[in-house]
């Protein structure tokens, strides 16, 4: 199998769909020459010409209702908004046209735009431009919401995202761009709604998103060392979310840590818990424990960018929590 | 040699029908406005008395696959897109064979099947919807224009400049109706704009502008057809300025204490755009009261249509939400 980058591995997604299908087409602020902030369509003005990999002005409420109007025609845009901070400014589109016209039309419409964005912590960038909003987004009906850890599942989820007939907001942490990892010779499509799990364990499981994933790897490696198995649960898509699966994995281990980069207070792990609390009462050794950012806006200095948000060791001591351990 | 029409120009015959479809809108929105009243009818309403021509002017110079998005004041806009009445009024009262099944109400009117993809409750909601919707149709080398009403007050909302800006940018086959009523809800124009002339807003974006007088349906219907060639023939989106009057408040019920004390009256003695194509057609009394018992018996059996509908099942709240 191939290997290739967590950036590759976006635009193989977007080139491979874009090649098969007309209806497909990219846009998005600084994506054509330049090839986006992030390198991610570096190369598919190319191939694919200034129509198909359309730069747009700073407009990011035009840029995601044009997305809207031209999906509800049938096309398949890809919307690239540059920082998910800009999403902000997109909101109104996002939550009161695209995941309300299938509901307020009676079914009559679909509108099956992707919504591609980035953001997250580590380059000091500050409070505008690395925010972690996913949670916003999963308290509104009508969307879908994911958040790719790996190369392998950021490929197979955006064919999923592009393909799947709702709006689909898809995350993507600005750290993983240079992870690299092996992938399938052909797109392997990931049904949104199915978790994974990373690694198994007996003693507790992590539920961790984005970078988290890979700090929660990080811990349990270390957890491992100190006699502690520890199950990594990835849940992908957000919303849906994969309850069965994550109800499970809870009910084999009797203990749960969520962890996200995302401030902890009215975060995705909120969520988590309670879904946890609910189905897995019974079941449940410890209080859920939630590992997230301060609750303060990100700050610009490295060390007190670093001092704000999650890492390993933090996924480590609240592991060390639920099983009545210090570090 | 054959004379020719003067290109957009409404033939007589054509002109009684847009009058008989625009009494059709007038007497809607009375009943509308009397159900309301008598409290049959749940949610915000706002009707279109006084813009009537605006509506049917620029729907009737549409083609079949020209779509419209439409705003918080869009029974006129539906109407004159082909929605039925029946369909419409069921909407009004909640019930499943209204024409978004009784999920939108009187703000969110959908009828896609006649190309009507949606009246939006959000000022300015809907504009860059229409650029995408019509970017899509560039991208498939189709014929087609999407159209989007709006009123004077979106004109000073974001997504009216991004959208705009956008359309011009990408000369998209985009028509932009500002219907200008001169009131932003309660708010009179010189409170909300520093600009009196709308099309000054579309000229700073390059963007071809026409001014309409929104009381005459032929002028609607001639510069809608100028329009429509226009952005048809790919060269790029067009504005339409027109300059209307809301004969009525902002809503059902509204005491419009904002507005001058004998303007109403004024507007409606003068402006009135029914009197004034009556006045052109030469509509005799006689005449007149046959359509219009034609057309209330039309509006009395949507009432009754939409009162004997089914009303949805609690239950069907959770269908729709995906596909």
């Amino acid at each position: 199998m191939p290997e290739i980058s967590y950036r590759e591995a976006v635009r193989d997604a977007l080139s491979r769909a874009m090649r098969e299908d007309d209806d497909v087409f990219v846009m998005g602020e600084d994506i054509a020459e330049m090839g986006g902030s992030m390198g991610v369509t570096q190369g598919m003005l190319d191939e694919f010409g200034p129509e198909r990999v359309r730069n747009t002005p700073i407009s990011e409420m035009a840029i995601v209702g044009a997305g809207i109007g031209a999906a509800m025609q049938g096309m398949r845009p890809v919307v690239e908004i540059m920082y998910e901070d800009f999403l902000t400014l997109s909101l109104e589109q996002i939550v009161n046209q695209a995941a309300k016209h299938r509901y307020m039309s009676g079914g009559q419409l679909k509108v099956p735009v992707t919504i591609r964005t980035q953001g997250g912590a580590g380059w000091s960038p500050g409070a505008q431009h690395a925010q972690q909003l996913e949670a916003w987004l999963v308290h509104i009906p009508g969307l879908k919401v994911v958040f790719a850890s790996t190369p392998e599942d950021v490929r197979g989820l955006l064919w999923s995202a592009i393909y799947d007939d709702n709006p689909v907001v898809f995350f993507e942490h600005r750290t993983l761009y240079g992870i690299k990892g092996e992938v399938p010779e052909e797109i392997e499509p990931i049904e949104l709604g199915k978790a994974r799990i990373h690694r198994q364990g007996e003693d507790v499981t992590v539920v961790a998103t984005g970078r988290l994933v890979h700090e929660a790897l990080a811990a349990a490696q270390e957890a491992e060392a100190q006699g502690v198995s520890v199950e990594v649960f990835d849940p992908r898509t957000l919303q849906p979310l994969d309850e069965r699966a994550l109800i499970d994995s809870v009910k084999k281990t009797n203990r749960c840590v969520v962890a996200h980069e995302a401030v902890v207070r009215g975060g995705y792990g909120a969520e988590i818990a309670a879904v946890v609390q609910h189905g897995a009462f019974d079941w449940l050794d410890a209080p859920v424990e939630r590992v997230g950012a301060k609750f303060v806006p990100l700050p610009f200095a490295p060390v007190m960018e670093e001092f704000v948000v999650p890492h390993a060791a933090d996924v480590l001591e609240a592991i060390y929590r639920t099983v009545g351990r210090t570090a | 040699m054959a004379k020719v029409e003067k290109k957009g120009a409404a033939s007589e015959p054509l002109l009684r029908e847009f009058f008989r479809e625009m009494l059709l809108i007038r007497r809607f929105e009375e009943k509308v406005e009397e159900r309301f009243r008598a409290g049959e009818l749940p949610g915000f309403l706002h009707v279109a008395i006084g813009q009537e021509a605006v509506a049917v002017g620029v729907c009737r110079a549409l083609d079949d696959g020209d779509v419209i998005m439409s705003t918080h004041r869009a029974h006129g806009h539906t109407l004159a897109k082909g929605t039925h009445p029946n369909e419409l009024m069921a909407e009004l009262y909640g019930k499943l064979e209204g024409c978004s099944h009784g999920y939108g109400g009187s703000m969110h009117l959908y009828d896609v099947e006649k190309g009507m993809l949606g009246a939006n409750a959000v000022v300015g909601g809907g504009l860059p919807q229409i650029t995408g919707t019509a970017l899509a149709f560039k991208f498939r080398g189709e014929p087609r224009v999407a159209l989007a009403f709006f009123g004077d007050g979106a004109t000073n909302i974001g997504t009216f400049h991004e959208a705009l800006n956008l359309a011009q940018l990408w000369q998209v086959p985009a028509v932009f109706v500002c219907e200008n009523n001169w009131y932003a809800e309660s708010t009179p124009h010189a409170q909300h704009s520093p600009v009196r002339s709308m099309s000054d807003r579309a000229v700073a974006f390059g963007m071809k502008a026409i001014k309409v007088d929104g009381q005459d349906v032929e002028d609607v219907y001639a510069n809608t057809q100028r329009a429509l060639d226009h952005a048809r023939g790919g060269n790029g989106p067009v504005f339409l300025d027109v300059e209307t009057y809301r004969l009525t408040g902002h809503y059902v019920g509204d005491p419009q204490v904002y507005r001058p004390k004998d303007e109403l009256r004024e507007l409606r003695e003068t402006q009135d755009p029914i009197d004034k194509l009556r006045e052109r057609i030469g509509l005799g009394d006689d005449e007149l009261e046959e359509l219009d018992r034609e057309i209330t018996e039309i509006v009395d059996g949507s009432v009754e249509f939409a009162k004997a509908g089914t009303d949805p099942k609690p239950e069907d709240a959770l269908k729709n939400v995906y596909a």
